[in-house]
């Protein structure tokens, strides 16, 4: 039971540092980007060739695929998605599906279409007992790392000049502007780190989340509801959002595997009928 | 329904409900298509999949053109269909036309529930809810692979012969005809709706929904009623490619067909029904092209088509279809 729940956590947690990233694109540009997961699956296979093919040790692998993919995202912004802000949604939508069809089908071709794995340096592969509760190692590894991203996020968020800049862009980008900030510019390096983290996440999450071509598409709903249900204002909320739909999941599949992801799909409309803008949400500036 | 032109036959009103004309394009355009029956014997599996494609389009186009709702699970009702009329003809009553009635029957209920939950928020939740719609029927299909066949398909669906006279041959002969048939009669069932008072009231929300509303156009039940109608339209889509392959599987509920006719249809061009007809056939001959240079990568392929296509700007590339029509020809009202 507990062990459920600390799985539950482990894989919420890693559902937010995947997902963050496109909480901030929703709520900064109102763009809704379904090609987030393609930079996830873009860290996670950086790191299955870094370190299964090049030697690179695990760890070090890590921030590698948060600065690669961060770079991927801050080419990719001002070329590619910028010229689309204030296009409607449905451009965005098409555009976007694009992409992930590109992705899905370049590393389809570049690395075939079998499951890839990332192997675990020995001390993350055990399991051991806390107080009776079963742990995975490398669970615990993952809860740390994210734990500490959302901490240190939280604070870039509120205590830093960047962050109240990127406050503002998102409670109103006009007034923003006009006080003098530049919103493009903010949004850029948002843009990149959001990206980043999904690559980060991405690369922590091969092993749990299972990585292959289709990952973009698979994950592309769990992204949306922890953006629909944790509203795109705060950063608590998206986390409240993946911690439940990541023990939600877990439970789930424990207790009634036959359902699949059934439930979490039931759940997310009952909710987004109930409070069309997240549950978590606080009313926007707008 | 609030609009106006139903209660009151104004004559300032008159003009409103008046049909345009059926122009001489459009005559062309649905006798290339029987044409093709008899000019092509030898593609009408091709023909008949692109007479479904069209119908699937647009039924997306009455909402997503004419109501203004971005559906990403546009296939839940497409694959509702399928498998209502593959279940139907296998179960209890062969006869195909019956069975098209049930399955459209069948979506359109579905599609009456459901309706209520796209009248509600943002486009967003519109995007999540109805992708959400149709992962669920997804998983239930899955999961009842008792009746469904699951993953495997239903196999074993015996069509009987159309209007208990020709039978269905392997070469997709009688199956063309029949889905051109019912593509016909629906698409200008559409039309009328699309030019009546109600039409024009879906067009007036979709352009501006407050102001919709303070001239008396009940904005819900509009969006309800077309949205239903709509998923009728997706049902028979699937019913025909049911009974014309004999096969439904959980593809029919699949991501890739909501997305891929998002695409049909704007390649057509959203908001003019014949978008998704020309959309279709660009789209199904652009399909079997890039299949054959990639049979296994064909996908990314569809998707750079889809980046340039909103790269460019889907309303340049739309306006440029119908610039290759004679002026007197072109005309906004052309359905």
């Amino acid at each position: 039971m507990l062990t459920i729940l600390f799985d539950g956590i482990a894989y919420g947690m890693l559902l937010f540092v995947l997902a963050v990233g496109l909480a901030v694109t929703l709520g900064l540009m109102n763009f809704v980007n379904l090609a987030h997961g393609a930079f996830a699956m873009a860290g996670g296979y950086l790191t299955a060739v870094l370190s299964n093919k090049l030697g690179v040790p695990f760890l070090a692998s890590l921030p590698l695929a948060f600065v690669f993919v961060a770079a991927l995202g801050a080419v990719l912004e001002p070329t590619l998605y910028r010229p689309l802000y204030r296009r409607p949604h449905l451009d965005q939508v098409l555009f976007s599906i694009g992409l992930v069809f590109i992705a899905v089908a370049g590393v389809d071709y570049a690395f075939g279409a079998q499951q890839q794995f990332v192997r675990l340096p020995a001390f993350l592969r055990g399991r051991f007992e806390i107080a009776g509760v079963g742990v995975g190692a490398y669970r615990l590894f993952i809860i740390a790392i994210c734990g500490v991203l959302t901490l240190v996020l939280q604070a870039v968020l509120t205590r830093t000049r960047f962050g109240s800049r990127l406050r503002a862009a998102v409670d109103d980008s006009r007034v923003a502007s006009g006080l003098g900030i530049d919103v493009n510019k903010v949004f850029l390096g948002t843009f990149a780190v959001g990206s980043g983290l999904a690559g980060l996440g991405g690369a922590l999450g091969a092993e749990i989340l299972g990585l292959d071509p289709t990952f973009p598409l698979k994950f592309m709903i769990y992204f949306l509801v922890v953006v629909a249900v944790g509203g795109t204002t705060t950063i608590t909320g998206p986390l409240l959002a993946s911690l439940l739909l990541g023990i939600a999941d877990v439970a789930g599949k424990y207790y009634v595997p036959k359902l699949g992801a059934f439930i979490i799909y039931c759940v997310m409309i009952v909710v987004l009928m109930i409070r069309p803008q997240g549950l978590f949400a606080r009313p926007a500036g707008r | 329904m609030g609009t106006p032109g139903e209660r009151s036959p104004d004559a300032s009103l008159a003009g409103f409900a008046r049909q345009p004309r059926v122009r001489a394009w459009e005559v062309a355009l649905w006798t290339a298509a029987l044409a093709a029956w008899f000019l092509l014997p030898r593609q009408s599996a091709l023909l008949n999949e692109i007479a479904i494609l069209a119908l699937f389009a647009v039924s997306l186009d009455l909402i997503l053109g004419y109501g203004g709702i971005v559906s990403l699970g546009h296939a839940a009702f497409f694959g509702t269909g399928a498998y209502v009329a593959a279940l139907f003809a296998k179960h209890l009553l062969p006869d195909p036309l019956v069975g098209l009635v049930v399955a459209i029957a069948a979506a359109a209920l579905l599609g009456a529930i459901t309706s209520v939950l796209v009248l509600r928020g943002t486009d967003l939740t519109r995007l999540m809810v109805t992708l959400g719609v149709a992962l669920i029927l997804y998983e239930l299909a899955n999961r009842f692979d008792n009746i469904t066949g699951g993953a495997d398909g239903l196999r074993g669906v015996v069509m009987g012969p159309l209007l208990g006279l020709f039978a269905f041959d392997l070469g997709g002969r009688v199956a063309y005809l029949y889905s051109l048939s019912v593509l016909l009669v629906l698409f200008f069932v559409a039309r009328r709706i699309v030019h009546s008072p109600f039409g024009y009231g879906l067009k007036a929300i979709r352009d501006n929904a407050r102001r919709a509303t303070a001239i008396g156009i009940g904005q819900n039940a509009q969006l309800a009623i077309v949205y239903t109608i709509s998923t009728a339209y997706a049902g028979a889509a699937g019913a025909l490619l049911a009974q014309t392959t004999g096969f439904a599987s959980l593809d029919g509920y699949d991501f890739h067909r909501s997305a891929d006719v998002l695409l049909v249809l704007v390649i057509g061009g959203v908001g003019w029904l014949y978008g998704g007809v020309i959309g279709a056939v660009v789209f199904t001959l652009l399909r079997d092209v890039l299949s054959t240079i990639t049979p296994q990568y064909w996908q990314g392929l569809i998707g750079l088509v889809f980046v340039v296509f909103v790269l460019v700007g889907r309303d340049r590339l739309a306006r440029g279809f119908r610039a290759l029509l004679p002026a007197r020809w072109r005309g906004e009202d052309a359905a």
